[in-house]
């Protein structure tokens, strides 16, 4: 039977509306405002999970997003399960299930918890200089790992959650809306600067919004109730906006954060349903306000650990804002006045607090009567040296601190007690600080890095930038605001403030215990299970800056990324090793401050979202006609047509057939076209291209290649002169984005003189490539007026011309080594020229043909495709392509690179062509070519760039990169395969009508 | 994220923006006429250094343009900007 311990109503818990939930299979109710945490703690749950190392059983911590210990599977029986989710964060709703995490079998009976007995053996770095040796037993330990540790489950499926991306501009964003954040998005607002005020909570006020102590007032009522007042006010001023459940997850330079907005997480399945789960927030801010807070430290004492063991100031939060004590034998641990402030929480409801143990030897603030008042016992100068109880607490040892707090002296009293509140002190949470690129700097005094400086475009104001006590905070913040914003005044610089003041402190990192500190286990960090031993044994070892201290020891790098055991950590190493902490400094914070979904760094970007695509005019025939499609850069081109039930090789050997025997047709729009005008066109031309373009007459086409500043081939294409000063310039499919950019760059700041515009034109024409020795025959019956004899429309040369009143230009060239033109359409009418060209090829069997079929075609003629045979280490004489190269031309791209003694090496990888000995044998692209077999280590001499089986030549043909090989002509060598080593001989890279009788033929 | 002030066209967000890597490298005008070595210094040698840095970026999202930026690489502050051509603005 559980016990329900909620005690006290609370306005912030709805208990008309009660929600029922699963935890490890059992049923537990709680009420609307509660979070799984507050719920499980109302019906005495403590025990949630193990720990990753030892498997110690571990409870609820803290109230908030820096739990460490209890994080729970979501939804662990469906295929979109969610690991690693705070028991703390998660706000129940009807039908909600988690399930304990890092145990195995069950959170009550885990195979794993052998290993705390085992702990002696595991020190730090353990898993390192064990499991790593002998190497070949990884899969043997892996498999006890693996099933025994690890946090949580991933999800199996695909995530069906909507998530949103959302840009924000504003002039002032708060982080954190405590009393700090509130105030100064309201001052903000109210004077006139666009606010964003965000809160990772869904109730506005931070923790004094719960605040009844009778020592904290201000204008003579709780700072809670002027706050609730005010946060009234703020919630209707017309400038600023409001986001609650949203957490500020990184701080980029220039004000530029990233924070989720939690929507539907607390709402059960039906409310879910077609709504966004979680936005990112991209904000960019002119002026950032962090007011993010202090989180309450732990202290660090032997078996600090245990179920019942939690913050002292979660323990009041869950009592004055959830109604819920977390024990019924309750007792305070404490080298603060905080923690009395709990106790007295506790007291008011009428809980009864057995103890405070306070390692100070006294306090005179206000409160301390109270608590005797009370009733309370006070242990001053005492510490804990011990506890006890498995799954839950049940008794601390206490025994008397000595004098200089190193040792502890006299008898030890042991005390009955399930939950201990402990309070180590604050620190201020400067996280997002650090992030955005600003420094901390060491107050010796309180033992807390506080922001450096402020600046003119962030500040850190309340107890984020080390102001505890409320009347500081609010002096602070008010001047701070005043400068920040440029204002003469706030309009709570005269409220009257009432405050007790924190006389005394004493700070011990590592509390001393009656035994040994290798006997003992003072947890720093609770999810990796780093003690203060782990972090000495490093230190012993020669580990000195903390970042190396913290990958020996895995502390703080948890997913809570130690927000609770990281200043424990320098102050243990700082003792430890006789330095002072500030000269430590602290390892990095890193975003983000709590994990992200991979859905909210994703956003819409899903499936057909997440890259662009570009399609063809003529895309719909080809879907028409079941093509098959293949991707190109963006572009989505028809790769072959398969006819009934062929494969893809049965479809090409035949497209590639029809192509040369009768005419084919290939969508070629994907091409990159630039228009290129001005006066110096071609002088542009000349400095961009290896060959010479002067010359070069109006209605004629060349081929270019283009070289990078390197001298290795960049790109090529052909251009074609359209008028004196206009050229129009192809590029490969890829390239045409790149080649754009390159030439812009060259224009806009080596040559501003010249006078060129470039217009990219790729999307405004489409491209129907007529080819074959019937393709004159079928464009004459397209446009029978044009005269397409030899004489007056040869080989690269250019036409416009009329088609059904829509000009085209027609270019005659080829990429087959056929007679072929390239008609390039307006691209609303690519289609229907397209068609157009089908109708009147039927008579003549036209066959489409993708870009499979293309590329082996252009291989049989040895043409190369820039990017599959070059890659970048490639010359156009590595590609015997001399021809291209002008000698006569002072300067282009790359020429000056052509003369490096590199570059004009004999012994460099060329291109050739290759024949298999078994003519059958299709070489896989990219396998190695060696010459000798028996050679160790094996010399590989260069690799196939092309290879296919050519039906026109009934054998198998492949392009390689082979080393020196222009000088190897006829030369046998091998390629290996995994089954068997294949003999080729290095041919011609032409495979097929070597003397281009086919371009002119009259067939 | 930085926010760069474009000379053309204001303030925008960093992911517009291309980098072009150190600026003020200027291709030599009689490429034939300079060493090997003179030619390598050119084509592959460039700064990385722990300060002020001028670089090159384009508004490749945007106008397209390129200019010139002065940028601490020591904690990314952009120092200047200045359109292409123009001499670097003294330290
Ligand atoms: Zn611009």
């Amino acid at each position: 039977m559980t016990k329900n311990l909620r005690v006290k109503s609370s306005e912030f818990i709805d208990e008309t509306s009660r929600i029922s939930f699963k935890f490890d299979g059992k049923t537990y109710y709680g009420f609307k405002g509660d979070t799984l945490a507050s719920a499980l703690l109302a019906s005495n749950v403590h025990l949630i999970g193990r720990s990753f190392k030892y498997h110690r059983p571990r409870g609820i911590m803290t109230s908030g997003s820096e739990e460490p210990n209890a994080i729970v599977q979501v939804n662990p029986n469906s295929n979109i399960t969610e690991p690693n989710a705070r028991a703390t964060e998660i706000e129940i709703y009807e039908g909600l299930e988690a399930t304990s995490q890092n145990c195995w079998p069950s959170v009550n009976f885990d195979i794993g918890g052998i290993n705390n007995f085992l702990a002696p053996f595991l020190p730090a770095g353990f898993y390192y200089k064990t499991f790593m040796w002998p190497k070949s037993f990884w899969e043997k330990y892996e498999f006890f790992i693996r099933h025994s540790a690890g946090l949580g489950k991933s999800p199996t499926k695909r995530d069906p959650d909507i998530y949103d991306h959302r840009n924000i501009h504003c002039d002032v964003l708060v982080v954190g809306a405590g009393i700090s954040g509130i105030l100064a998005a309201k001052n903000a607002a109210k004077n006139n600067y666009k606010t964003l005020l965000i809160d990772e909570k869904n109730e506005l006020g931070g923790s004094t919004i719960f605040e009844t102590n009778e020592n904290k007032k201000i204008n003579n009522t709780f700072s809670s109730e002027w706050l609730k007042k005010e946060i009234s006010e703020v919630k209707n001023i017309k400038n600023l906006e409001i986001k609650t459940r949203t957490s500020v997850a990184a701080y980029h330079q220039y004000n530029y954060l990233l924070a989720r907005e939690n929507l539907t997480d607390h709402l059960e399945k039906k409310d879910k349903k077609n709504k966004i789960r979680q936005r990112l927030l991209k904000i960019r801010a002119k002026k950032v306000i962090l007011a993010t807070g202090a989180l309450e430290r732990p202290l660090v004492f032997n078996n600090n650990d245990r179920p019942g063991i939690m913050l002292s100031s979660a323990v009041k939060k869950y009592i004055d804002f959830y109604g819920v004590a977390c024990g019924k034998k309750n007792i305070f641990f404490t080298n603060n006045d905080s923690a009395y402030e709990s106790a007295l929480s506790l007291h008011n409801k009428g809980i009864k607090v057995d103890a405070i143990i306070d390692i100070r030897e006294n306090s005179n603030a206000k409160i301390i009567k109270k608590i005797n008042e009370a009733g309370i016992k006070i242990y001053w100068s005492h510490t804990i040296v011990d506890t006890s109880g498995y799954k839950r607490l049940s008794d601390i040892s206490i025994m008397k601190l000595s004098n200089d707090g190193m040792s502890v002296i006299g008898s030890k009293t042991s005390i009955s007690c399930d939950c201990l509140g402990i309070a180590g002190g604050w620190t201020p949470a400067v996280h997002l600080y650090t992030q955005s690129g600003n420094k901390l700097t060491f107050d010796e005094d309180r033992n807390i890095f506080v922001p450096k400086a402020d600046n003119s475009e962030q500040i850190c104001v309340g107890s984020c930038g080390g102001d505890f006590e409320l009347d500081e905070i609010i002096k602070n913040l008010s001047n701070k605001l005043k400068n920040f914003l440029n204002i003469s005044q706030t309009d709570f610089e005269d409220i009257s403030l009432e405050n007790d003041k924190e006389t005394s402190k004493r700070n011990i990192w590592l509390l001393p215990s009656d035994k040994p500190t290798g006997k003992t286990k003072p947890f720093v960090d609770y999810q990796n299970d780093a003690t203060a031993k782990d972090i000495k044994l490093a230190l012993r070892e020669g580990f000195r800056s903390i970042e190396h201290v913290k990958r020996y020891t895995t502390t703080g790098m948890g997913t809570d990324q130690g927000k609770l055991g990281n200043m424990h950590a320098l102050g243990i190493i700082a003792d430890t090793a006789g330095v002072k902490m500030g000269e430590l400094g602290t390892t990095t914070f890193r975003p983000p401050y709590t994990p992200l979904t991979f859905g909210t760094i994703v956003g819409r970007n899903v499936g057909e979202f997440f890259d662009t695509f570009r399609r063809t005019p003529m895309n719909d025939w080809h879907i028409k006609n079941k093509a098959e499609f293949e991707n190109v850069g963006q572009w989505k081109r028809a790769w072959y047509y398969p006819i009934d039930n062929e494969t893809m090789h049965q479809a090409v050997q035949r497209e590639s057939k029809a192509a040369r025997k009768s005419a084919g047709i290939l969508d070629a729009s994907t091409l990159g076209k630039i228009d290129i005008q001005g006066s110096d066109a071609s002088e542009f031309l000349n400095r961009v291209y290896t060959n010479a373009w002067s010359k070069l007459a109006i209605g004629k086409c060349r081929y270019g290649l283009m070289l990078n500043e390197d001298g290795m081939v960049f790109d090529d294409g052909v251009t074609t002169r359209l008028g004196e000063n206009h050229y129009i310039m192809t590029t490969t499919t890829g390239g045409a984005a790149n080649v754009l950019s390159k030439l812009e760059d060259y224009l806009q700041t080596e040559w501003p003189e010249l006078d060129v515009y470039l217009t990219s034109v790729t999307d405004h024409f489409a491209t129907a490539s007529l080819c074959g020795p019937n393709s004159k025959k079928i464009l004459n019956k397209i446009i029978p007026e044009l005269d397409l004899s030899d004489e007056n429309f040869p080989h690269m040369s250019f036409k416009e011309v009329i088609i059904d009143k829509i000009k085209c230009r027609i270019m005659r060239i080829s990429f087959t080594g056929e007679q072929s033109y390239e008609i390039n359409a307006p691209a609303s009418f690519g289609e229907a020229v397209w068609e157009k060209c089908i109708e009147a090829g039927k008579e003549f069997d036209i066959t489409p043909y993708g870009t499979e079929t293309m590329h082996l075609l252009r291989a049989e003629k040895g043409f190369i495709i820039v990017g599959q045979d070059t890659d970048g280490t490639m010359t156009p004489i590595d590609l015997q392509m001399d021809w291209i190269v002008s000698k006569k031309k002072y300067d282009f791209i790359g020429k000056r690179s052509l003369y490096r003694s590199d570059t004009m090496k004999e012994n460099r990888k060329q291109l050739v062509g290759l024949l298999t000995e078994d003519p059958n044998i299709v070489l896989e692209e990219g396998a190695q070519i060696v010459s000798e077999l028996n050679q160790k280590p094996i010399e590989m001499l260069g690799h196939v760039t092309s290879s296919y089986f050519s039906p026109n030549l009934n054998k198998s043909i492949a392009l390689a990169v082979v080393k020196d090989g222009k000088n190897m002509m006829g030369k046998k060598l091998f390629i290996p395969m995994e089954n068997k080593n294949i003999g080729v001989t290095i041919s011609n890279t032409i495979f097929y009508d070597e003397e281009n009788k086919r371009i002119n033929a009259k067939l | 994220m930085f926010l760069i002030n474009c000379p053309y066209c204001g303030e925008r967000d960093q992911q517009e923006f291309k980098a072009g890597g150190e600026a003020h490298i200027e291709r030599p005008k009689q490429p034939t006429e300079l060493s090997d070595d003179q030619w390598a210094e050119y084509l592959f040698m460039r700064k990385n250094i722990k300060g002020v840095q001028f670089e090159r970026w384009n508004h490749a999202h945007g106008c397209r343009k390129w200019f010139n930026m002065a940028r601490d690489t020591s904690n990314d502050e952009i120092k200047a900007i200045y359109k292409m051509g123009e001499k670097p603005p003294p330290q």
